[in-house]
């Protein structure tokens, strides 16, 4: 971590050591993360011992800041596993910028991630987020995804390859097949998914928004968890709905089920602009598609939950103000 | 709760008169989204612009109350407005957006909100977001029959279309009016209508439309803190004339009248599907 408290200070022009104590000092003595250490200590005998002290220091910090209705100070760890993608999803989640701050704050640990966290073999977490595709022909790939089952409580599909094989498959936008792409898998074809979170990659806002419900899940009060669990069902859905996404998805399921009534959503999720609206409803440049699947997970006809919809100003709001409105 | 949650209603017509000479009814959302974009509260407004065929529309992002004033008017059939929403924030750079949208529109913008997988740089850019009372709507090529073969007028002979009072009404440029009974029309809907729960845009900041007022009026109901904000500024400012709901026609009794049968029918449709084939059914979107 730091590399992130680094980033921190370069961010926000703060000594990550005390942002405005002020507010802070009414609420919560409490979070003594105690299993946390133990993954930094594994770390450290690795290398750079210079600048673990600094670290260690800096994780003191964060029970600083409070907002109104969190009463559990517990964070919840997350870890991030590379399978074979673009790092695309990474660089999203990273995208949140102060956001991400917040997150790694006040609501979650990454106890590990590429390049972020500095710990080698895949330990336990509530949460992994796993980005990329399985090859087949990598055994490490196989024992890590085996791995990461084990070990986390919720394993999530971190975007289109994870989720589908996307572009890690026969079928880059556009391209011909390619030999070296035989052989990869989603995460789907050989573990348990508990939630999908498609696209190429997954918004910044998404990540954070699942990140958000999965801590609430976790260690909210009663209220928090049905919410939350309210939320992430339609995810957890789709990632029993099966490891093949395609634009075709809205031909099948939404528009030959007679549900399409063309608000061009798809057009506006779409990465590759394959979709067009032609005459009202949304015509599929199937070259260009590279499965990613959120063409239909975004659609509002694919699955639209009321009752989480319906309070959509009431968890706007509540986002915001888990993020201290930190974001970008 | 078939008009959804709101904190106030009112029946109401823009203060422009520039607006009014082509406007669909009290020219609410032109107006609404003129002040917003003059005050700054919106960056720019995606709207049904002019296509290339007549009474075809377009979606816009308008960033002058120029561009607004040409999209001004309904146009019975569908134009894509949430294709352009990722748009208007990455290509268009706008920060606050505002939008209009049936209320399965105004549905997306929600779900792109809450679940954006695909929506990067959206949820936290929409500033105002405007739903329209909505039965059904047409197909182009729905609306064409309807207009050409039912009422004998060209499309591009037509200045207005209308539904209203049990009637489909187009006027021509030459001042003819040319009208067929609504239950002609409902075998031109399109079928994705038929499974919609929502009448007044429930998810709006602000929804409108022309049931519960007199002709020029507009009813309005502001729906969420933002909606009332900005509504309570614009009437503040001068730009509305407005009068309270229960002094005004046909009133709020007419709308929930028409929300209730829109979502009575259209959830019978919905459990029908569960049971349409034999032991086999169609898919339910909502679950």
């Amino acid at each position: 971590m730091g590399l992130l408290s680094r980033l921190k200070e370069i961010f926000t022009g703060n000594k990550p050591e005390e942002p405005e104590a002020a507010p802070g000092p009414t609420t919560v003595p409490e979070p003594a993360k105690a299993p946390e250490p133990v993954t930094v200590p594994d770390a450290r005998p690795e290398a750079k011992p210079a600048v673990k002290p600094g670290d260690v220091k800096v994780e003191k910090k964060p029970e600083i800041e409070e907002t109104e209705e969190k009463p559990v100070a517990e964070k919840i760890t997350i870890g991030h596993v590379h399978m074979s993608g673009c790092t695309g999803c990474l660089v999203s989640l990273a995208d949140n910028y102060e956001g991400l701050f917040t997150l790694l704050d006040n609501y979650a640990d990454l106890n590990y991630c590429l390049t972020l966290a500095d710990v080698r073999d895949i330990p336990k977490m509530d949460v992994a987020l796993v980005e990329g595709s399985v090859c087949l022909n990598d055994h490490h790939s196989v024992e890590d995804i085996k791995k990461a089952r084990e070990n986390a409580t919720v394993v999530v599909a971190l975007g289109g390859c994870a989720a589908y094989g996307n572009i890690t498959r026969f079928c880059r936008g556009g391209q011909w097949n390619q030999p070296q792409h035989e052989s990869y898998v989603p995460i789907g074809d050989l573990i348990n998914v508990d939630v999908y979170l498609p696209g190429c990659p997954p918004s910044k806002e998404a990540i954070r928004n699942v990140a958000v419900m999965a801590y609430l899940l976790l260690r909210g009060s009663d209220e928090q968890k049905e919410l939350a669990a309210a939320y992430l069902k339609p995810l957890m859905d789709l990632a029993q709905r099966g490891v093949e996404a395609c634009g075709c998805d809205l031909m099948v399921d939404v528009i030959n089920q007679s549900l399409c009534m063309g608000c061009g959503t798809c057009v506006a999720a779409c990465p590759v602009r394959a979709i067009t609206m032609e005459y009202g409803k949304p015509n599929i440049e199937r070259d260009m598609c590279i499965k990613c699947g959120v063409c239909y997970a975004q659609c509002p006809r694919s699955f639209f939950n009321f009752d989480v919809m319906n309070q959509f100003e009431a968890i706007g709001e509540a986002i915001n103000a888990a993020m201290g409105k930190g974001d970008e | 709760m078939v008009l959804g949650n709101y904190k106030n209603c009112v029946s109401a017509r823009a203060a422009d008169p520039a607006i009014l000479t082509a406007s669909q009814d009290g020219g609410i959302v032109t107006q609404l989204f003129a002040f917003a974009l003059e005050e700054g509260i919106i960056d720019g407004a995606i709207v049904a612009g002019q296509g290339d065929e007549p009474f075809k529309p377009e979606p816009v992002v308008a960033t002058t109350v120029a561009e607004l004033m040409e999209a001004r008017g309904t146009r019975y059939t569908i134009c894509p407005n949430v294709s352009m929403i990722k748009e208007a924030t990455r290509s268009y750079g706008l920060d606050k957006v505002g939008i209009v949208g049936t209320p399965c529109q105004i549905q997306a913008v929600r779900k792109a909100q809450l679940y954006p997988m695909g929506m990067r740089s959206v949820p936290d850019k929409i500033a105002l977001a405007i739903g329209i009372f909505c039965m059904e709507n047409f197909p182009y090529q729905g609306l064409e029959t309807m207009v050409e073969d039912l009422c004998n007028v060209k499309m591009e002979n037509a200045v207005k279309m209308d539904i209203g009072k049990g009637k489909f009404s187009v006027y021509t440029e030459r001042g003819a009016v040319s009208q067929i009974p609504l239950k002609l029309t409902h075998k031109f809907e399109q079928g994705g209508c038929h499974v919609c729960l929502d009448y007044v845009a429930n998810l709006a900041d602000v929804s409108t439309g022309s049931v519960g007022s007199p002709d020029g009026w507009s009813t309005v109901f502001t729906r969420t803190k933002a909606g009332e904000t900005i509504w309570g500024k614009a009437i503040e400012a001068g730009y509305f004339e407005t009068k309270p709901i229960a002094d005004v026609k046909p009133g709020l009794d007419l709308v929930t009248k028409l929300a209730t049968e829109k979502i009575t029918k259209n959830q019978k449709t919905l459990e029908g599907r569960a049971t349409f084939g034999v032991d086999k059914g169609l898919r339910n979107p909502y679950i």
